[in-house]
């Protein structure tokens, strides 16, 4: 089983005109729903008190004491639910020896010469440097942002601490902001990937050509389930 | 002496300043008025201070706050700290002169500077929850605030606190409400030795350099003007009879600024961080023009439909 590190549950292959494999259960697909839900809440809530021209978003929430009281308590269903994405997806995000020549290549990947690049398994490694960033920046944000949490942890700091705390928690959030936007921005240009966390499947097409090592474990596990049933 | 604020008419007046001498707004931009209304100023003579606190019950009378009742704990500063129902707190501190090897009680009433260049309505999201007035008054409109405590980080004194009721900040007006209508703030009307006194800044300055003679002629040698240029400025000042050393009056800040910290957060970082959001979304945009979508080949689906044992397509 070691070659099939990021083979996850529920992903398999479905022979037929196109091909189907499926990438995501229902489970990942909610779980990863609430996440992106919440996270454009909370940028849209952030953003309405980190820049004056931006406070009118606070309109979106009712106010601004409202968005006050409600942008740390997404921050912590965000927390618990990103929390359920890790669990699901980190060992499948653990680098491997293939993502630093695919990253070496970067060029090619962003000119479309995918046959220059090597066979990625389940996430190549811009998904990985996604996953790893926001899974660290997430930690950052929810530190911080207890501290700054003024009307039940104002007791616990200093305020030397809670202005440090609110500095690095801007920071921290564009720079979450910014990783989103690039998640997004490869999900609508890599055509075909978006079905993958709505439906759940992929075509075989899509996984031969971006996650190719990723398609080989999978038919290598099915064939190997057939030959082998009592096993 | 310097002569006390004058009663006032009993018949209504106009208030003397309002919105249209805004010369800042927090989270907005304000034409200041043309004319600058004579800059007011409290001067708080540290030397003159008995610790009454009578200062405390005229703020708190005036401004109809309702203090808990606390409990002693072997100080006299009473309450503990400046609170919500608490804009000015003597704060009591024995002090042995190793000079003199005498004891000094130095008994300094503590509340809001009124910065010339204030941290909390810098550090301020709400539009037009802190306002300063052109002579010099930084006020918070309680209406517009959104109890976010941002303040507290940015204020360099740490002054405003956040009411677990109205969940709004509070700290001294310095009786802009009194102020307005030709009155002296209440504590200084209540001050029964004159260790704080009101009038315009200028006048204060003059006052205080007149009682620094004084102290100095009586071997306050280090005796001085608390007005620190840091913060541009404050609009209530101190006579201090070690200037050299305002720290050792419950901590008062020696040369205290807006923290560098708070000007990093409201400077370079609300500008650079959305042209970082705003680069990313243009490159993403722009590659899309360049590069055009990525899409699966026909010839991509055929690999696949050959690996997974289908027949060739026709």
């Amino acid at each position: 089983m070691s070659t099939d590190y990021d083979v996850e549950k529920g992903d398999s292959v479905h022979p037929g005109k196109p091909v189907t494999v499926d990438r995501y259960t229902a489970g990942a697909r909610v779980n990863h729903w609430i996440t992106a839900i919440s996270l454009v809440l909370l940028a849209l809530s952030g953003l309405a008190l980190f820049h004056p021209r931006l406070f009118f978003l606070t309109g979106l929430f009712g106010g601004g004491p409202l968005t006050r009281i409600i942008h740390p308590w997404i921050g912590v269903l965000l927390f618990f639910s990103f929390f359920g994405l890790f669990l699901r997806f980190w060992k499948a995000n653990l680098w491997k020896r293939e993502d630093g020549t695919w990253l070496a290549r970067i060029r090619d990947v962003l000119t479309g010469h995918e046959e220059r690049l090597p066979e990625v398994g389940k996430y190549n490694a811009g998904q990985k440097f996604v996953f790893w960033s926001m899974s660290a920046l997430i930690i950052v944000l929810i530190t911080t942002g207890l501290i700054i949490w003024d009307q039940y942890f104002s007791v616990f700091t200093t305020i030397e601490q809670k202005r440090w705390a609110v500095l690095i928690h801007a920071i921290a959030a564009i720079c979450a902001i910014s990783v989103w936007i690039i998640h997004v921005y490869a999900a609508i240009w890599v055509r075909g990937t978006i079905r993958a966390m709505t439906r759940g499947s992929v075509t075989g097409g899509w996984a031969w050509r971006h996650h190719r090592k990723w398609l080989r474990e999978l038919v290598g596990k099915a064939s190997k389930g057939k030959s082998t049933p009592a096993e | 002496m310097f002569p006390p604020v004058p009663n006032p008419t009993t018949q209504p007046v106009p208030p003397k300043f309002g919105d249209q001498d805004l010369i800042r707004r927090s989270a907005s931009t304000v034409t200041p008025p043309a004319q600058r209304q004579t800059e007011v100023a409290k001067l708080i003579d540290v030397s003159k201070c008995i610790g009454c606190k009578a200062c405390q019950s005229a703020c708190i009378e005036w401004n109809d706050t309702h203090p808990e009742i606390g409990i002693n704990t072997g100080v006299y500063d009473n309450p503990h700290d400046l609170t919500p129902d608490m804009f000015t707190l003597m704060r009591f501190t024995e002090w042995e002169n190793p000079e003199t090897n005498n004891l000094e009680w130095l008994i300094r009433k503590d509340g809001c500077m009124h910065c010339e260049d204030p941290g909390c309505l810098k550090a301020c999201p709400a539009p037009g929850a802190i306002v300063q007035y052109s002579n010099g008054i930084v006020d918070f409109i309680h209406e517009n605030c959104i109890g976010c405590g941002y303040c507290i980080k940015g204020c360099p004194f740490n002054i405003p606190r956040i009411s677990q009721v109205t969940h709004t900040a509070y700290k001294c007006t310095l009786c802009s409400d009194r102020i307005a209508v030709g009155q002296g703030p209440a504590c200084a009307k209540a001050c029964p030795t004159q260790a704080i006194v009101f009038g315009t800044k200028d006048e204060m300055k003059e006052h205080a350099a007149g009682r620094i003679t004084d102290l100095k002629s009586r071997g306050f040698a280090n005796a001085g003007l608390y007005d620190p240029p840091g913060v541009g400025g404050t609009h209530v000042m101190y006579v201090l009879h070690h200037a050299d050393k305002p720290e050792i009056y419950a901590g008062l800040p020696n040369n205290p600024r807006i923290s560098p910290i708070v000007e990093a957060w409201k400077g370079v970082t609300k500008y650079a961080g959305l042209a970082v959001i705003g680069f990313a979304a243009a490159a993403g945009f722009m590659h899309y023009l360049v590069a055009g979508p990525n899409r699966v080949s026909e010839e991509d689906e055929e690999a696949a439909e050959k690996l997974t044992g289908e027949e060739p397509r026709p």
